[in-house]
C-alpha cells in the first residue's frame, strides 16, 4: 500500500450513485412505453410529489428503526393526528382558505401545519415514554405496544370527531394547475415537492454537517459504541422520535390536503407504503428513504397507468426486486 | 504507585449465567495492566462491565477513588475512560474523520493529538475523507484505538487489538501503544497474544472461570514456562 505525503491533499470520498441512477433510470424507461410525453409528465410529477409526502411520513420512521430499533407499528397514528389537529385549526379560517392570494391562504396554511407537528411530536414524546421505553430491545412486545397504540389512538380520534369522512379542502390559491403545452401539473403537487425537498435538503445538513446529526448516524450503527464515547443516546432517541413523529403529524397535513379529506383510519393505507419505502431504503437511510419514497410512488403512478392490475401489488414487487439486488436495501446502514 | 482502577468483589450475571465470580484487581496510574486467559474465561466482560456495558450484580468497582458500579456508560466515558471494544466498533458508514471528530467529545480535535496519531497511523490520514467501512481490518483497528486516544484519558480498556491481524500490522500496532504508554497512559488490555502481551506489560493478571487466579509482573510471568503452561496452556516459547 502507497502511503502519502503529509503535504498530499486528502483524498475524497468514493459515492455509491447506483440506486440514485434506479429512479432516473425507471423514469426514462417509462417514456416509450406510457407513449405520450405529456401524460409522461404528468405522471412524473405525480410520483414525485406523492414521493416527496411519503418520504415526509417514513423519514421519522426509518430513524426511529435505524437508531431506536425499535417497529413502532403505531406510527400511523401521528399521520392521523396531525391530519385531524389541522382541521382544527383551519376550520375557524375558511374565509381564508378560499381567498384568491397565496400569501393568505399559506398564512392560514404554515401554522396549522407546525402546530399539527408540535402536537404529534409532542404526542410522540408520550407514547415514547409510555409505550417504548419500557420495551426496548423486545421486538414482539414493541410491535403488540405500538399496534395496540394505534388502535387505541384510532378509536380515540372515532370518539372525539366521529367516523364520518372530514373534509379538508384546498386552498383556492392551490387548486387547478400549471399548463404547460399539453402537460398540467397540480399546482399543490409542486407546492408538496418544493416542501418534500426542503424537509430532505434540512434533515441531509443536520445528519452531515452538524454533530448532532453525526451521533444519530452513529448512533444508528452501533448505538453502545456511541454511548461508551460518552453520549446519552437516549436523549438522542427521544429527540428524534419527538422529531419522526412530527414529520409524520406534517405529511398528514399534506396527504389530508392531497385527498381533500380526513379520517381516523386514513393511515391504513399508507402504512403499507411506508414500510416498504423504510425498508427498501435501508433502515436508518435518510437517503435511502428518499429515494425508495420516489421509486414507490413511481412504481404505484407508472404502474396504475400502464397495468392497473399490477397496482395493487407493485409496490410489494418493487420491494422484492430491490432486496434480491441489495438484501438490507438500497443504502445499509445498520446489520439489522 | 496508587490505583487507579479497582474492583473488589465484583460478580456479573449475564441472564442466566454467572460469568464474574469476584473480580479483584488493580490498575496502578501510569502501568499498563494485562488481563489473559483463555476463550471464555471473562476478560471482555470484565471490561464491559467496567464501561457499564454490563452492570455487575455486586461489588465495588472505583475509578481514581469514586465508585462507578451503576453508572451509565456515557457517565463513566466522561470519567475519562476510553475504551477500544474487541469488534473494533468503528462506525462504518462515517468517514475516519467524522469517526474521530465523534470521538472528540469535548470540543474540536487538536491538530498536534492529530499529527501524533498519523505518524503511527499514516493509513488514516490517507483515508481520511472515506467510509470507516472501505477500511481493512487493520486499519479499522487503527481507528478504534485513534478514536480512544484522540482526547486525554485517564484510563484505555483495550479489548484484544490483534486479534485476526497480520503479524506485520501487530509488530506497528505495538510500537504504538508502546509509545502511548510512553506518553504515560493507564491501560488495562486484554490479550490472547503471549508475544503482544509480553513486550506491552507492566503487571499482569490471568483469569479463569470468572476469577483472578494469578497477578503478578508481566517480566516474571514471561520468565516463567511452566507457568505459562499451567495457567494459560501455552507457552511464550510457542508463540513465537
Amino acid at each position: 500500500m502507497t502511503e502519502i505525503a503529509a503535504a498530499d491533499p486528502l483524498p475524497k470520498p468514493k459515492r455509491d450513485i447506483a440506486p440514485i441512477l434506479l429512479p432516473i433510470a425507471l423514469a426514462l424507461v417509462m417514456i416509450p412505453l406510457i407513449g405520450s410525453p405529456s401524460t409522461w409528465l404528468t405522471l412524473t410529477a405525480a410520483s414525485l410529489a406523492m414521493g416527496m409526502m411519503i418520504f415526509i411520513m417514513a423519514s421519522g420512521l426509518t430513524l426511529v428503526f435505524g437508531l431506536m430499533d425499535v417497529l413502532n407499528f403505531g406510527h400511523g397514528a401521528f399521520i392521523a393526528v396531525g391530519a385531524y389537529v389541522a382541521t382544527l385549526v383551519l376550520a375557524p379560517f375558511a374565509a381564508s382558505m378560499q381567498a384568491d392570494s397565496l400569501w393568505i391562504n399559506l398564512a392560514v396554511l404554515a401554522p396549522a401545519a407546525l402546530l399539527s407537528m408540535a402536537v404529534s411530536g409532542a404526542l410522540g414524546l408520550v407514547v415514547e415514554r409510555v409505550l417504548i421505553l419500557p420495551v426496548y430491545g423486545q421486538h414482539l412486545k414493541q410491535i403488540l405496544m405500538t399496534t395496540g397504540g394505534l388502535i387505541v389512538a384510532e378509536q380515540t380520534m372515532y370518539a372525539l370527531w366521529g367516523p364520518q369522512i372530514i373534509p379538508m379542502p384546498l386552498p383556492t390559491s392551490l387548486r387547478g394547475s400549471f399548463i404547460f403545452g399539453d402537460v398540467a401539473i397540480a399546482k399543490y403537487r409542486v407546492l408538496a415537492m418544493l416542501i418534500g425537498l426542503g424537509v430532505f435538503i434540512a434533515i441531509q445538513l443536520v445528519l452531515n454537517r452538524t454533530k448532532l446529526g453525526l451521533l444519530i448516524r452513529a448512533g444508528v450503527e452501533n448505538r453502545e459504541m456511541v454511548e461508551a464515547l460518552g453520549y446519552r443516546i437516549r436523549r438522542l432517541f427521544l429527540g428524534v422520535f419527538m422529531t419522526g413523529s412530527a414529520l409524520a403529524g406534517l405529511g398528514g397535513v399534506m396527504w389530508a390536503l392531497y385527498r381533500e379529506q380526513v379520517h381516523a383510519s386514513m393511515s391504513d393505507e399508507l402504512t403499507v407504503l411506508i414500510f416498504v419505502v423504510v425498508i427498501i431504503g435501508g433502515l436508518g437511510s435518510i437517503g435511502g428513504c428518499f429515494i425508495g419514497a420516489i421509486l414507490v410512488a413511481m412504481v404505484a403512478n407508472y404502474g396504475g397507468f400502464l397495468v392497473p392490475k399490477l397496482a395493487l401489488v407493485s409496490n410489494i414487487l418493487l420491494m422484492v426486486a430491490i432486496l434480491m439486488w441489495r438484501p438490507r436495501g438500497l443504502y445499509a446502514v445498520t446489520s439489522r | 504507585m496508587t490505583d487507579l482502577l479497582k474492583l473488589s468483589g465484583v460478580h456479573t450475571h449475564i441472564g442466566r449465567y454467572h460469568i464474574l465470580q469476584g473480580i479483584d484487581l488493580a490498575v496502578q496510574q501510569g502501568q499498563t495492566t494485562m488481563l489473559l486467559g483463555r476463550n471464555g474465561a471473562g476478560k471482555t466482560t470484565t471490561l464491559r462491565t467496567i464501561m457499564g456495558l454490563w452492570q455487575a450484580s455486586s461489588g465495588e468497582i472505583s475509578l481514581a477513588g469514586e465508585r462507578i458500579e451503576g453508572r451509565a456508560t456515557p457517565d463513566i466515558a466522561r470519567l475519562g475512560v476510553g475504551y477500544v471494544p474487541e469488534s473494533m466498533a468503528v462506525f462504518s458508514d462515517l468517514t475516519v474523520k467524522e469517526n474521530l471528530v465523534l470521538a472528540a467529545r469535548d470540543g474540536p480535535m487538536d491538530d498536534k493529538q492529530l499529527d501524533w496519531i498519523f505518524g503511527f497511523f499514516p493509513a488514516l490520514r490517507r483515508f481520511w475523507l472515506s467510509r470507516a467501512g472501505s477500511l481493512s481490518g487493520g486499519q479499522k483497528q487503527m481507528l478504534s484505538i485513534a478514536r480512544a486516544i484522540i482526547e486525554p484519558r485517564k484510563l484505555l480498556l483495550i479489548d484484544e487489538p490483534t486479534k485476526g491481524l497480520a503479524p506485520a500490522i501487530i509488530v506497528a500496532l505495538i510500537e504504538c501503544l508502546k509509545e502511548i504508554k510512553r506518553r504515560g497512559a493507564t491501560i488495562l488490555l486484554v490479550e490472547q497474544n503471549f508475544f503482544a502481551a509480553r513486550e506491552l506489560g507492566d503487571n499482569v493478571l490471568v483469569m479463569d472461570n470468572g476469577t483472578i487466579v494469578h497477578r503478578g509482573e508481566m517480566a516474571a510471568l514471561a520468565a516463567d514456562v511452566p507457568l505459562q503452561e499451567r495457567l494459560l496452556g501455552l507457552s511464550l516459547e510457542a508463540h513465537q
